[in-house]
């Protein structure tokens, strides 16, 4: 069957041999959640999971981990992620651009700042006595 | 959905909802026959005959059921817009297979999409699952499969997105070389 090439394989193992790539059982500084339910597929979801991998794959980061989950059940504010950096509270966005998820990750994975325009909600309730 | 690669990536979704560790996907195109065919199985937890009446119908869903309800039934109106139909077996504990036929040349048709991407996604998100890929497009037949990929790699994760976008590219390439003069 025809496999990955030769130069291919080469390209792998010399990041491997530079250490950029995740080992198994490996820890991660940040885990970013891409919503796949078939609503969020629809809406565009896979194109974000793609600008993620470019992202990671430009900077050449280790310790990114991107992964999916299903529906949420916000169809309607579907593509959505959430990102979660170490040790802190999950942040979910929701709407997201391949533009908008570039400027996430850039602030808010790499800088630690929730870009608080394209998040869910964050206290804008108040319960007053 | 606007292509057939984004169906089967919203239909592997419900495979790994329901626990396969393994996904087979075959894609075949026949210009001789005007025919199309796209099967997705997987070794989940597989559907009863309730289930699998209540999973083509994009009304009648439970909460938890959801998300197979509606992707089954757009990929059946995808097929059935394209004079094909959509084909459901399942059996709990036996896993499920789904398949769609279509007439290739029909006008609405989907196009195939970027296959690439799909499994590049589900690769990166899901690096311990079995997918093997099987597209015969005439004559000639693709074959990608991550059990292969993971012996070929030794103890380095498929999460890795530098990893992955060297496969999307090779899976990319190997598929245009087969669909090149169909």
């Amino acid at each position: 069957m025809p496999k990955l090439t030769i130069q291919d394989l080469e390209k792998i193992r010399e990041q491997a041999r530079r250490g950029l790539v995740i080992r198994e059982g490996g820890a991660f500084k940040a885990k970013i959640n891409v919503h796949m339910g078939t609503c969020g597929i629809a809406a565009g979801a896979r194109t974000i999971m793609t600008a993620l991998m470019k992202e990671v794959e430009r900077r050449d980061l280790h310790d990114i981990l991107l992964t999916n989950s299903g529906c949420a059940g916000l169809c309607s504010q579907e593509p959505m992620v959430t990102v979660e950096l170490a040790g802190r509270a999950p942040v979910k966005y929701v709407n997201l651009t391949e533009t908008k998820i570039q400027e996430i990750f850039e602030k808010h994975v790499l800088g630690g700042t929730i870009v608080k325009d394209y998040a869910l909600g964050i206290g804008s309730e108040k319960t007053d006595y | 959905m606007e292509d057939l690669s984004l169906h089967i990536l919203d239909i592997a979704e419900n495979s790994i909802e329901a626990q396969a560790k393994r996904i087979d996907i075959r894609i075949e195109e026949n210009h001789r026959l005007d025919r199309m065919i796209l099967e997705i199985s997987d070794d989940g937890r597989g559907m009863d005959k309730a289930l699998r009446v209540k999973a083509l119908d994009p009304f009648v869903t439970t909460k938890t059921a959801r998300r197979i309800g509606l992707g089954l039934s757009l990929l059946a109106q995808a097929a059935k817009a394209a004079a094909g139909k959509l084909t459901l077996r399942s059996r709990p504990g036996r896993g499920t297979k789904v398949r769609a036929t279509f007439e290739l040349s029909h006008i609405d048709r989907k196009p195939l999409g970027d296959i690439a991407q799909t499994l590049a996604t589900l690769i990166v998100a899901h690096p311990g699952l079995d997918i093997r890929y099987v597209h015969q497009a005439d004559q000639r037949t693709y074959v990608f499969d991550t059990r292969d990929l993971r012996s070929q790699l030794g103890g380095i994760s498929l999460a890795t997105p530098q990893i992955v976008a060297v496969i999307r590219k090779a899976i990319q390439e190997e598929i245009h070389k087969i669909r090149r003069t169909s």
